[in-house]
């Protein structure tokens, strides 16, 4: 089975702005790879000249008109935010 | 019959005859709840005091004689993944364990619109992510029918609490399975509309390609109603398609003469519980009885949907909740002075187990390598899921199923095995993954008691024959008429 290591799923939590002990990271390099495992069944299927599905509907890009008009009030939308600051969403230093 | 036992459209009579008030009405189901939520615990938030002041509001223009809508004062659950300005929106996640949205979905809009009586946000798998509800960080729902069983996911509050008559009606989500799924385990109506038939703005995205609002209701009646309400074009959500909608009342016809239904062989599948089988044979049989022609169909490439759902779904997903970082909404990790560390801590004490699950499958079948073996390949299988609906709807008008291949589980039953959890969904994804839809109408109950669900499903854009053919089934056998004792 192993179609997935260790170390590959440290990197996929990385990627993923997440992190695991090692005991999760075993547990979810066991159950990753069961999955990956049933969905190697898709091998199965020949696929070479299938065109990709990405959305089923026949609908391409929408445009509307470039109309300016009222946003959600201010005060409302930093009312849900961890920490703000003068108007701005405060997060830890970025720059030394 | 006490009034919350009352479909919307029996309600309506009485209160555009005044009958009754939707005050009282409100009142008769804010009462069912105090006796019975402590069982089923199928609500994260009731809206008690908003409630009684829409019931007011709506009563005002019953009074006055007004045309008063079809859902006006009717009392209705909306799940917790669905946006309401000011009002505490979950999505059964402690990340968002705190978020109060500025502003409401589309859909939200619509019922208020209507004139209903919103009485609070029901539980939930987070992010709409399971097949029972027990995801949820917050509680645990029960089976109406019975106590020791999963209500089905990951929708399991909305259908339960429509099938304890904790509400007329409710709103619920679908990506794989989610409406019509825990409608069939907990006895009730539950309709996924075609991709975009109605907006998702405001709607929590988990797979974007996939989710679909819908309604659960105690009858079809009510059913095409809630559809009426919802469903329509919407300039916040591009995906919303710009077609006539039809008034769905006018498909309850009781008559399907002629209509070509087909049920396809592969959908009764090795280890499906046999009285399931049976019950969806009898079912099948009364269709024909009303008049349906019934011919066996193939769907040859039914076995790879749950492997082409569990690429797709998780693929969207991780890419939908990178948006969870602490920053401007929900959960922040505490004391963290680096922001990488401040992302990784909040997101993983944020969410919960089979979220992240999710998360790393579908960042792994995107990351680089991977993407072509994993990605591609599940976009390319969905073709042929797709092309296999295509190819059915040239020749019937309706498919029949079952909706699940099993009745409720018990809880805790499925929880170690995250990949037999996922093929709770066998029978919903690959219409899902079509964007067609589908309803789950209640068609008898198991020796234990436990309630089938019968699904139908369309070609997109045909919700009509879809409600054709249950309100026509449903009027023949009168199965949505039992009720869970509670």
């Amino acid at each position: 089975m192993a179609t997935i290591t260790p170390e590959e799923v440290e990197h996929v939590a990385n990627l993923a702005r997440l992190e695991f002990n090692e005991e999760e990271i075993a547990d979810f390099t066991h159950q990753l790879g069961r999955i990956l495992d049933y969905i190697g069944k898709l091998n199965e299927l020949d696929t070479t000249d299938v065109p990709p599905t990405s959305h089923v509907l026949p609908i391409h890009n929408v445009s509307k008109e470039d109309a300016v008009k009222p946003s959600y009030d201010r005060e409302l939308v930093f009312a849900t935010a961890p920490e703000t600051q003068e108007g701005h969403f405060d997060v830890p230093k970025v720059i030394e | 019959m006490p009034l919350y036992q009352l479909t919307a459209h029996e309600l309506h009579e009485k209160l555009k005859a005044r009958e009754i008030t939707s005050a009282d009405l409100t009142q008769s189901v804010f009462d069912r709840i105090d006796a019975v939520e402590g069982q089923i615990e199928g609500y994260i938030t009731l809206t008690k005091e908003t409630a009684f002041q829409q019931a007011e509001a709506a009563d005002v223009g019953f009074q006055r004689g007004d045309e008063m809508p079809p859902l006006a004062g009717i009392p209705i659950a909306i799940k917790d993944v669905i946006c309401t300005k000011g009002v505490l929106t979950t999505c059964g996640s402690k990340i968002l364990g705190n978020f109060v949205p500025p502003y409401d979905a589309t859909v939200t809009t619509k019922l208020h619109q209507q004139g209903s009586v919103v009485i609070g946000k029901t539980n939930m798998d987070e992010f709409a992510m399971g097949s029972s509800t027990e995801n949820s960080a917050y509680r645990i729902t029960r089976n109406p029918w019975d106590l020791d069983t999963i209500p089905g996911g990951s929708s399991g509050g909305s259908a339960a609490v429509v099938a304890a008559d904790e509400a007329i009606c409710s709103l619920g989500s679908d990506t794989g399975g989610s409406i019509r799924q825990p409608a069939a385990l907990c006895g009730v109506v539950g309709m996924k509309p075609t991709y975009g038939r109605v907006s998702r703005f405001g709607l929590v995205a988990f797979a974007s390609s996939l989710d679909q609002i819908g309604p659960f209701t105690k009858d079809v009646t009510d059913c095409a109603l809630m559809l009426n309400a919802i469903c329509g074009h919407d300039p916040m959500d591009s995906t919303s398609v710009n077609l006539p909608t039809p008034d769905y009342t006018g498909f309850l016809t009781k008559d399907i003469e002629g209509l070509k239904i087909g049920v396809p062989k592969e959908y009764f599948i090795e280890g499906m519980d046999t009285e399931v089988e049976g019950i969806v044979h009898t079912a099948v049989e009364a269709l024909r009885e009303c008049g349906a022609s019934i011919e066996e169909i193939s769907l040859p490439h039914t076995e790879y949907a749950i492997a082409t759902y569990y690429i797709i779904a998780p693929a969207e997903a991780s890419a939908n909740l990178a948006r969870y970082d602490g920053v401007r909404y929900g959960y922040r990790a505490e004391k963290v002075d680096e922001l990488i560390e401040m992302y990784k801590k909040t997101r993983s004490r944020g969410f919960g187990e089979e979220v992240k699950r999710r998360i790393m499958l579908g960042t792994y079948a995107l990351s680089s390598g991977y993407y072509d073996a994993y990605y591609l390949k599940g976009q390319k299988a969905r073709t042929l899921i797709k092309s296999d609906f295509d190819r059915a709807f040239e020749t019937v008008d309706v498919i029949v199923t079952p909706t699940s291949p099993t009745p409720a589980f018990k809880v805790g039953e499925r929880t170690a095995d995250p990949l037999q959890m996922y093929l709770s969904d066998v029978l919903t994804t690959p219409s899902s993954l079509a964007g067609l839809p589908g309803i789950s109408v209640p068609c008898g109950l198991t020796s234990g008691g436990l309630p089938i669900g019968l699904q139908m499903l369309a070609a997109p854009f045909k919700e009509g024959k879809v409600l054709n053919a249950a309100y026509t089934f449903e009027q023949h056998t009168n199965h949505h008429l039992q009720k869970p004792a509670l």
